[in-house]
């Protein structure tokens, strides 16, 4: 029903010959999946009510992770996209 | 007017003595970004805008105060036990010297919260693209909150409060959706 989308898009910024401190060079960003809805369609899959209380939406496919060790360290943890 | 639950939301579990993360939290609290902010925000906008959508801005002007009880939670547990000493140590030194221990609505760098952090323009196109600009940016001011913590538990809640503006974000431009369509139309999923 609906495309899967990666939920961190990663991009190199220029490093200059002379930047004073080590570069970071691989950033990353977060897109999440509210990004690709323009509206949501009806008879969406539900999470469980307990599993929806703790991840804080009802919906699997608005659920978005977010890994702060990944998002600091993007070049260090494989690919070019986020893999989380 | 509204009925009190005397619960929080979701659950706030602060692990980590770590009275420097109250700084940054309160950013939440009374940045401009915040969830004061937030709450004021949609609360105020709903009586100038079409029917349909009044009620999602009351649902989630609502919401938002409980995610500010929430926050408020976090910094209290953070800096109540606090001497003035480790206050200081985590910047927090001005604070105490202005409110003790108290919250105040400030953001991280101690600046009070002013109202012109927010916006009506009456215009509802205006105003909703305003509303999902600000749920962007409380998102992304929870990832920089999540880094800035190795405390799990704390991370936890954090992470809800995040996920929230996400869904958040999606219902106001569900609301665009609904004003920006073709009176008479039919609607196709
Ligand atoms: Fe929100």
């Amino acid at each position: 029903m609906l495309l899967h989308h990666t939920p961190y898009k990663t991009y190199e910024p220029f490093i200059g010959p002379f930047d004073p401190c080590p570069p970071i060079k691989v950033k990353a960003y977060s897109t999440p999946p509210n990004l690709y809805i323009q509206f949501q369609p009806p008879g969406w899959e539900q999470f469980s009510p307990a599993e929806a209380l703790k991840r804080g939406t009802l919906w699997p496919a608005l659920y978005s992770p977010y890994d702060p060790k990944y998002m600091l360290n993007p070049g260090g943890m494989g690919g070019k996209e986020g893999k989380r | 007017m509204w009925i009190y639950e005397k619960k929080l939301q979701y659950p706030v579990r602060v692990s980590k003595c770590d009275p420097r993360m109250a700084r940054f939290l309160i950013e939440q609290y009374g940045g401009a970004d915040g969830e004061l902010s937030a709450a004021l925000r949609y609360l105020n906008q709903r009586y100038s805008l079409p029917d349909k959508v009044i009620g999602l801005l009351t649902d989630i002007g609502t919401e938002e105060f409980a995610h500010l009880e929430m926050i408020a939670t976090m910094v209290y547990k953070l800096t109540k036990d606090a001497t003035p000493e480790q206050l200081e140590e985590a910047g927090l030194g001005p604070h105490y010297v202005n409110h003790d221990r108290a919250l105040f609505y400030e953001n991280a760098a101690g600046v009070p919260w002013t109202a012109s952090y927010i916006q009506a323009k009456g215009d509802p196109i205006a105003d909703l693209y305003e509303d999902i600009a600000a749920e962007e940016k409380a998102r992304a001011t929870y990832q920089w909150l999540i880094d800035m913590t190795d405390d799990v538990d704390l991370q936890d809640s954090l992470k809800f409060l995040r996920e929230r503006e996400i869904v958040h974000s999606l219902r106001f431009k569900e609301a665009v959706e609904i004003l920006k369509e073709e009176q008479g139309k039919k609607k196709f999923f």
